[in-house]
């Protein structure tokens, strides 16, 4: 102890070595320590299900050693609705608003994959605009869900301000989705076969101007966390997913590109005429969950390239596909032709006629492949729908992420892996 | 259902696991441009797991659904949802197993993200995985004694009452669902009452 008692000047570095030999000789007493009581100083904490980082209701119950995890068990369920029981007993258009309910906090790209998942069944193609339009959902409803998830990330990581700044732009986009469907949250927008509604007057303009306004505010986000000192040092090489584990717990949307795998369903298998639009694909390099950010935060400037191409090249034309049997009429028609309020009558009542047989189909949505496999046995009730949620198969990796990061580590982990309870219990 | 031109690719993975599996698979009709196997013998599904990961490089196993064929022998039927990242190729696999047992080897290890998928399967299905490292209930709660999304399973669901204090009631239907159903007949196929049941 004497050393400790001399002049700074003289002794530094005995006393630094000093210190590192008590470090050391400490950390060896633990590893000892342990070593003979491997269940020694275990503490069982529950975290969630009401927990603010959970975002919703996921229960997961750590075991600690000090302050590292040594395992990891998620619960999840608490919001289990039967959504696949549910469909099982209604026609494929009435199961459209229970899409939103999924990832609630992007309805309309839910409502894209449904109904394309349902017209790849009839084998149907949408006429140009109606494909615009689908593009023009798709890609807003990324922009509103990631601006969510990255101030979300950043607030569980302790950067409150940027939550404020991207629920102002949140907001603009909300109203614009207003405008659109007439709802805010729950859209229910998509049809078998089409729209509700072709794109309200206002519409375009109003989606120009946020779209000149929003890189900015893109920037500002940018500038706010990617080379903040704090964020950064709750980011870098946390939670680090390697290729091989993504592939393995076939990981989807920015938490698979985070890990350097180029793979993006609006490249490989292009749907509503992604393959036209000019984009590219954001990857990460380490799989840490700055990498995971970043991705979202490029996947951003993509998807406002990918809209403003959208509204520069919209095509004129009809918004559904024509078949007079299996497609909605227009409501003109119907409340004055008889046959067209015949068909109307006939497909609401008993649903649009699918041929027999088994499709899966992918999308690429904000958090991931939400993927439809849809059984059917011909008539207008799928027999099964299975709905391949991508929060679900995400958040299936926690087990092999979270033993041997700290407590504090496990809010930016959930944080970056950006998933929906909604969606995941279904 | 129309039948379409099978791919070349899709000819050649079906020759490649057919010869590694006399006998044993069964090539459905393509059905929207997508390849559907049939795996005639579901104890195989472990070896035609590592073959189609190791030698035909189908890394990514998208998503493993469960369906309950009522009234048909198999009545449950698993299917898999094989990807393949390098050729961006997307194969189907399905087997089936029998009501009396309802059982299958898993492959949560030879995929780990089987693992949630085998345990929603089980949960929601009552088909068992055979050596599944941690085979308990996902979505429902532990302890629940029905299996919700056979086709015997009504949808308001059943009354349970467990002695340690969890229960659940039937949901009230006021005369509902009014659902359509699958039938050539317009009286069956339009949406009435129907009681549950």
């Amino acid at each position: 102890m004497s050393t400790l008692y001399t002049p700074p000047a003289q002794k530094k570095n005995t006393i630094e070595a000093e210190h590192l030999d008590i470090a050391a000789k400490f950390e060896h007493d633990v590893q000892k320590y342990n070593n003979s009581h491997p269940e020694a100083e275990r503490l069982v904490l529950n975290m969630g299900p009401s927990h603010p980082s959970t975002h919703g209701v996921l229960r997961i119950v750590l075991e600690l050693d000090g302050e590292t995890i040594t395992k990891a068990e998620p619960d999840v369920g608490f919001l289990h609705r039967g959504d696949e029981k549910i469909a099982e007993n209604m026609t494929y258009n009435q199961f459209v608003p229970y899409t939103d309910r999924l990832d609630y906090l992007a309805p309309l790209a839910n409502n894209v994959a449904y109904a394309l998942a349902v017209e790849k069944l009839m084998g149907w193609e949408l006429p140009p605009r109606g494909q615009a339009i689908r593009v023009i959902c798709c890609e807003m409803a990324r922009i509103s869900a990631h601006l969510l998830g990255l101030g979300a990330f950043a607030m569980d990581c302790g950067a409150m301000t940027v939550f404020l700044y991207t629920f102002t732009e949140r907001e603009k986009l909300y109203n614009l989705i207003e405008l659109l469907t007439g709802a805010r949250f729950t859209t229910s927008y998509t049809r078998i076969g089409g729209m509700t509604r072709d794109l309200p007057d206002g519409f375009i303009p109003g989606l120009k101007k946020f779209l000149d306004e929003f890189p900015t505010r893109i920037d500002e986000i940018d500038n706010l966390l990617s080379r903040n000192k704090i964020f950064v040092d709750r980011t870098k090489d946390i939670g680090v997913i390697s290729k091989q584990d993504a592939i393995a717990y076939a990981l989807s949307g920015p938490n698979l590109r985070g890990s350097g795998i180029e793979h993006d369903l609006r490249k490989v298998h292009p749907y509503c005429g992604y393959e036209k639009y000019d984009f590219d694909i954001p990857i990460g390099s380490v799989g840490d969950c700055y990498d995971r950010y970043y991705c979202r935060i490029q996947e951003l400037r993509e998807s406002v390239k990918i809209l403003r191409q959208a509204i520069d090249k919209l095509p004129s034309g009809p918004i559904c596909y024509q078949d007079p049997k299996n497609t909605l009429p227009p409501k003109e028609a119907v409340l004055t032709k008889m046959e067209e309020l015949i068909h109307q009558f006939m497909i609401v009542t008993q649903g649009i006629q699918a041929p027999k047989g088994e499709i899966y189909f992918g999308a690429e949505n904000p958090k991931g492949e939400l993927g439809f496999y849809i059984c059917s046995k011909g008539g207008g009730v799928p027999y099964r729908l299975k709905i391949r949620a991508p929060s679900f198969v995400n958040l299936s990796i926690l087990p092999k992420l979270l033993p041997g990061n700290m407590v504090s580590d496990t809010v930016a982990i959930l944080g970056s892996l950006d998933f929906v309870m909604g969606e995941c219990d279904r | 259902m129309p039948t379409q031109t099978i791919t070349s690719h899709a000819t050649q993975v079906c020759q490649k696991i057919q010869s590694e599996f006399p006998g044993l698979i069964e090539m459905r009709p393509q059905f929207r441009g997508e390849t559907s196997l049939r795996l005639l013998d579901a104890e195989k599904i472990r070896d035609i797991s590592v073959f189609l990961r190791d030698k035909l490089g189908y890394d990514y196993l998208i998503d493993i659904s469960s369906v309950d064929h009522e009234n048909e022998e198999p009545r449950f039927e698993i299917v898999y949802e094989h990807y393949s990242l390098s050729a961006h190729d997307h194969l189907r696999l399905s087997c089936r197993v029998s009501e009396d047992n309802p059982e299958l080897p898993t492959i949560a290890d030879i995929f780990p993200t089987a693992n949630w998928h085998e345990r929603e399967i089980y949960d929601m299905m009552g088909i068992k995985f055979r050596n599944h490292p941690d085979l308990r209930r996902i979505l429902m709660w532990e302890g629940y004694p029905h299996f919700p999304l056979r086709k015997d399973f009504p949808l308001e669901g059943l009354p349970v009452h467990m002695p340690d204090g969890h229960f659940t009631d039937a949901a009230p239907m006021e005369g509902g669902p009014f659902v359509t159903s699958t039938s050539d007949f317009a009286h069956e196929a339009e949406p009435r009452s129907r009681t549950p049941r």
